[in-house]
């Protein structure tokens, strides 16, 4: 998701600001849908609808205006509309990312990298950690479901106390549910509390989820500094790029930027924290 | 200030470190409030040693910690937890919470007392999460608790003290235990009413944690503990129905 509004409630500025940058760049090299999303919560955490609120901007509140952008929504009377916000699909988007680059004469090497090059720049994301002692994991559980008898068109996040879910369409009735954030590098499996509550959430959003297919189950860590944000280092003649934690395809473009000016003109941009030899 | 378990607490603001929006947020909220007490849980995050990053971070903060069975709904998972607990940060300090009630979150005080005599038959010291029962709380001092830890109001609801009338009952029944209103705070003026009422500690995590600004919001809660713990010392006046001048005005000219 393309979501800089909707993840400032919880983050700092730069995601804000940077992310505003993503949709457009993105959409020069993949399909990006610009469809915005919606914010919900159930009448019983409409406490939480109003903080979210006052914690962000870029969106414009929404009554009976719910029922004609999603009409399978079912039983929400409010909820906040974030227009300028887009997705994309992520698979799609790495392998356009990946033939744009062949395109351009670009050589991937799958085994080991060739040796003296004039610029290493390492993305290798928890397991740069040899080098980047402040990088933790933190465990993030997601499904894939095919329920073609709900239609949603965009992005829906549902408010909730314990449980932040978000939906998004990937067309032809699958959608990706997501995401669990929790503070453990475990990443064997998906716990049934955490299917269990990602299914509920579901639900909540339309009871017909509940026939839906399951297709794919995904767990994985995101590498995280200590304050969320990504940063760039050049240690030892090598740049490192790491910690986008949950705002990978946000803030890629922002951090790819950073390390491009740093590499190519030597220019320190704001997520470079360390430079030394 | 009493002693938890024969242990000093730097001051009594006790807070919980899930929900921050960065690990980097929750430790500014630490320092800069100046709070003694780390609550940490181990539940979710346990298996097998995977949340050990994190709790190195909290270990890192140089307070004391207080892990917790947050998301226990039996004995067995409490007991179990605590035991991973007292390997993980050797402690042995348990946080006992047994979630009885799924949407307020309530204490099972039945399975509670069960599990703090198993937990301190086997050498833990136990910080029980309990209602403001009068009842409970004498069961569970005698399972072996040396401290009750009564709500204000469910977990994450921010109400503030809901029975004032039944914790001022816990205090005066209860006077040389150490007590704590753990749950319920949503502003400082709650957590400022727990100290008025002559509580040794406050625990609150949420009203921290989702703040729009945690690390001001840990600092307000602070500045309320100190100045609702400096009143109870201070013996506060009693309300009264009617005014009472402040300055005699018999000889004054007042009637003219």
């Amino acid at each position: 998701m393309l979501a800089p509004w909707c993840e400032y409630e919880n983050a700092e500025e730069p995601v804000l600001r940077l992310g505003q940058q993503a949709a457009a760049w993105w959409q020069e090299r993949t399909a990006v849908e610009r469809r915005g999303t919606l914010v919900v919560a159930a009448r019983r955490d409409l406490p939480d609808l109003r903080r979210f609120a006052r914690r962000t901007e870029g969106f414009r509140e929404v009554g009976a205006e719910l029922a004609s952008l999603e009409p399978d929504l079912h039983g929400f009377s409010r909820g906040l509309f974030f227009e300028d916000e887009a997705h994309l699909d992520p698979r799609k988007a790495l392998a356009d990312l990946h033939a744009g680059l062949v395109a351009r004469g670009v050589r991937f090497h799958h085994t080991e990298a060739p040796a003296n090059l004039p610029n290493v720049i390492d993305c290798r994301g928890l397991g740069a950690r040899d080098t980047l002692r402040d990088l933790r994991g933190v465990k993030g559980e997601m499904l894939v479901i095919r329920c073609p008898d709900v239609t949603l068109t965009r992005p829906v996040r549902l408010l909730h106390p314990r449980i932040p879910l978000y939906i998004v369409p990937r067309g032809n009735g699958v959608y990706m549910l997501g995401a669990t954030m929790i503070e453990s590098e475990d990443r064997r499996r998906i716990t049934a509390r955490s299917m269990l509550e990602l299914l509920s959430a579901a639900y909540a959003l339309s009871p017909a989820f509940g026939e839906a297919e399951i297709l794919e189950v995904g767990v994985d860590l995101r590498p995280a500094f200590p304050n969320n944000l990504p940063r760039i280092r050049r240690i030892g003649g090598r740049i490192y790029a790491n910690g986008l934690y949950r705002y990978g395809y946000l803030l890629a473009p922002a951090l790819a930027r950073g390390v491009a000016d740093l590499a190519l003109h030597n220019i320190r941009t704001e997520m470079v924290d360390e430079d030394r030899d | 200030m009493k002693l938890f378990y024969g242990t000093a607490l730097p001051n009594p603001l006790m807070l919980g470190t899930a929900q921050y929006p960065s690990p980097a947020i929750l430790e500014q909220a630490f320092r800069t409030s100046g709070a003694g007490v780390a609550t940490v849980s181990l539940r979710r995050e346990g298996a097998e040693g995977a949340g050990a990053a994190f709790w190195k971070m909290i270990q890192d903060l140089g307070v004391l910690v207080l892990p917790n069975t947050a998301g226990c709904h039996t004995v067995k998972e409490a007991v179990t937890t605590a035991h991973m607990a007292r390997e993980v940060f050797g402690t042995r300090w348990i946080k006992l919470e047994l979630i009885g009630h799924t949407d307020s979150l309530q204490p099972d005080v039945f399975q509670l007392v069960e599990a703090a005599k198993i937990l301190t038959d086997d050498g833990f010291q136990v910080f029980p999460y309990t209602t403001d029962d009068l009842i409970v709380a004498e069961r569970l001092l005698a399972a072996g608790c040396e401290v009750l830890m009564p709500w204000g109001a469910p977990i994450g609801s921010g109400r503030g003290l809901s029975n004032t009338y039944a914790l001022r009952a816990m205090r005066a029944e209860f006077p040389e235990v150490p007590l704590v209103i753990d749950a319920g705070i949503g502003l400082p003026s709650h957590a400022a009413q727990a100290m008025e009422l002559g509580y040794d500690a406050v625990l609150l995590n949420t009203a921290v944690a989702r703040a729009g600004d945690p690390v001001a919001m840990a600092r307000a809660m602070m500045r309320a503990i100190e100045a609702g713990r400096l009143a109870y010392q201070a013996d506060p006046i009693e309300a009264r129905d009617m005014a009472e001048a402040s300055t005699p005005v018999i000889g004054k000219a007042f009637l003219s």
